[in-house]
């Protein structure tokens, strides 16, 4: 028996699902989760091999819930516009939905699963790797585990981001929060308006910044709103004087 | 050519190649200035005489400078002086030929390129515009809508076709409501069937987990408002309320009439942990402000606040009459 997940926000578009789903007699439905949060205990607790993802849902979307996972099931994507297509493909999903979608189109996709499934038995599979430039409402936020708990940290509450081995440390007022993720990645996808890299290990919110010290002979030290002293590199230097235009 | 005119009249080769050397150099030149002229002046309509009385100095002119300096300049033989002044005519007309034909040339020529900048201008004029009603009609249409509730509307065939059905009309009402191109000012009351017909589609879409309360004190059901001004800020209540919070989620209209404003309130609760309604008002509030201060020429008639857990979007509509 294969075990399958539900996960979308609009009942009826899950109803579809089972639906056409009674033409596979050995997939089972484990559960059907209106969110992200949902979907993730769920998939923590049943271990799908199979998932079906809505993207645009409340507090987190489906990639950002993916995101937070460390196994990763097949997923087959189902969403109503076609921005993300691209993405999803990069997110190396087995297929990609556009509802509304027939029992043909949605057989297809399953049939691709189970081919899959057969060359490949329960091979680990690469994490999903998400460049979030198409999507405004993930540059806007991060979100994090933090023990069992999940954290939608928004960018404006970040003071830095320090790198930490293979994670990034995100410090925010309510304290700081680990990501597996590496600081390019933020480089490249947070605001440069309001972020700046000073520093190989270390990214500064702008608006953060109170003071700019000497140190060393030819060094700086950032000293921010918090007290924190961020060290500056000698290729952060130019950039920290541009955006701030000194 | 001249050159070998001229040796035929008896003219040293030193004096006729001077001579030839020196005339065309001045006729090159002219033909240079008035080229040049016509790049930044050209006559319009029938006022190409102005081109012919132009050529006309000019030709009169270098006629003159030969009359008059070329003893001087190049030999005071007699045979030469007399050649110079029995040939002015022919020099005359020479050059009012060569600088005719060359304004007329470099003014069919300016004027081609003109056309093809104007055309280019136009072409690029028209595409921006038409990127500008392909986004409008995207943004009326809201795909994001319209494919989801297609999906819903497919999803009921099977199980219940005759919501279905009745999914599909209230689809179509609404659609023709949003393409209606309609500037006239209309009554609350046909402004709130429209929307309802958005939040009953919506409420099919998200179940139990929307929930809308409308209330009005009746006399406030007949003033006047721009019609589809209210669509984009449910649609942002929405937003707020529906995709960036986990619970059932409320949204409450609420109308009265505040002489001499219709006076509405949209509200919706938000979870102030993630979202930031200050930091982008979003589109939907955004167009709503423009469009009233081009309406009312205010900008103090649409106006946002936040209590606690809820968002609330006031807007006030001058009643003239």
């Amino acid at each position: 028996m294969i075990k399958a997940l539900i996960i979308d926000d609009e009942p009826l578009a899950r109803s579809i699902i089972v639906q056409y789903l009674l033409a596979y007699a050995d997939i089972e439905i484990v559960a059907e989760c209106g969110n992200g949060f949902e979907g993730l205990k769920a998939i923590n607790e049943h271990q799908p091999q199979l998932v079906f993802l809505d993207i645009q849902m409340p507090k987190i979307t489906g990639f950002e819930m993916l995101e937070l996972l460390d196994e990763m099931p097949s997923i087959i994507f189902t969403t109503a516009y076609d921005e993300f297509a691209l993405k999803a493909f990069e997110a190396n999903a087995i297929d990609y939905l556009l509802k509304p979608f027939d029992q043909e189109r949605f057989n297809k996709a399953v049939d691709k699963f189970l081919a899959n499934s057969q060359t490949q038995n329960h091979q680990q599979k690469e994490k999903i790797e998400i460049t979030a430039q198409q999507n405004n409402t993930q540059n806007e936020r991060i979100v994090v585990k933090t023990g069992n708990k999940i954290k939608v940290i928004s960018v404006y509450d970040i003071t830095h981001l320090a790198a930490d081995d293979d994670y990034v440390n995100i410090h925010t007022a309510e304290g700081a929060f680990l990501k597996n993720q590496t600081l390019a990645f933020f480089e490249k996808n947070l605001n440069p308006k309001l972020f700046v890299r000073v520093h190989r290990s270390y990214i500064v919110k702008i608006d953060q910044i109170t003071k700019l010290e000497p140190y060393d002979k030819d060094g700086y030290l950032i000293i921010l709103k918090t007290g924190e002293k961020i060290p500056v590199s000698k290729t952060g230097y130019p950039k920290l004087k541009a955006v701030l235009g000194i | 050519m001249q050159y070998y005119t001229l040796l035929s009249l008896g003219i040293s080769e030193n004096v006729a190649l001077k001579d030839s050397v020196v005339s065309n150099a001045i006729l090159g030149l002219v033909c240079w200035i008035i080229s040049n002229v016509f790049y930044y002046y050209r006559p319009k309509g029938t006022k190409y005489i102005y081109v012919i009385v132009l050529c006309l100095i000019l030709s009169a002119k270098y006629a003159a400078i030969i009359r008059y300096s070329f003893f001087k300049l190049i030999s005071n033989d007699l045979i030469y002086q007399n050649i110079i002044i029995t040939s002015l005519p022919i020099r005359f007309a020479f050059c009012f030929l060569l600088i005719g034909c060359m304004s007329a040339i470099s003014i069919l020529y300016y004027n081609q390129q003109d056309h093809q900048e104007l055309i280019e201008r136009k072409n690029e004029a028209e595409k921006l515009t038409r990127d500008a009603e392909l986004s409008s009609l995207r943004e009326k249409l809201q795909p994001h809508f319209l494919f989801n509730s297609l999906n819903s509307i497919s999803a009921l065939t099977l199980s219940k076709p005759q919501e279905a059905r009745k999914m599909v009309q209230q689809l179509s009402d609404f659609l023709r409501g949003t393409i209606k191109k309609n500037d006239d000012l209309t009554n609350l009351q046909s402004e709130l069937e429209h929307l309802d017909l958005y939040l009953e589609i919506e409420k099919v879409r998200f179940g139990n987990r929307l929930n809308t309360q409308i209330l009005n004190d009746g006399e406030s059901l007949l003033k006047l408002i721009p019609p589809m001004l209210l669509q984009p800020i449910v649609e942002n209540a929405i937003k707020f309320g529906l995709y960036d919070t986990l619970d059932n989620v409320t949204i409450q209209i609420v109308t009265s009439f505040e002489n001499p404003y219709l006076k509405i309130n949209i509200s919706n609760p938000f979870d102030p942990e993630t979202a930031h309604p200050n930091k982008g008002t979003g589109f939907g509030l955004n167009s709503t402000q423009r469009r009233l201060a081009l309406l009312y020429s205010r900008t103090d008639l649409l106006k946002t606040s936040i209590t606690k857990n809820t968002f609330t979007t006031t807007i006030l509509i001058p009643q003239t009459t």
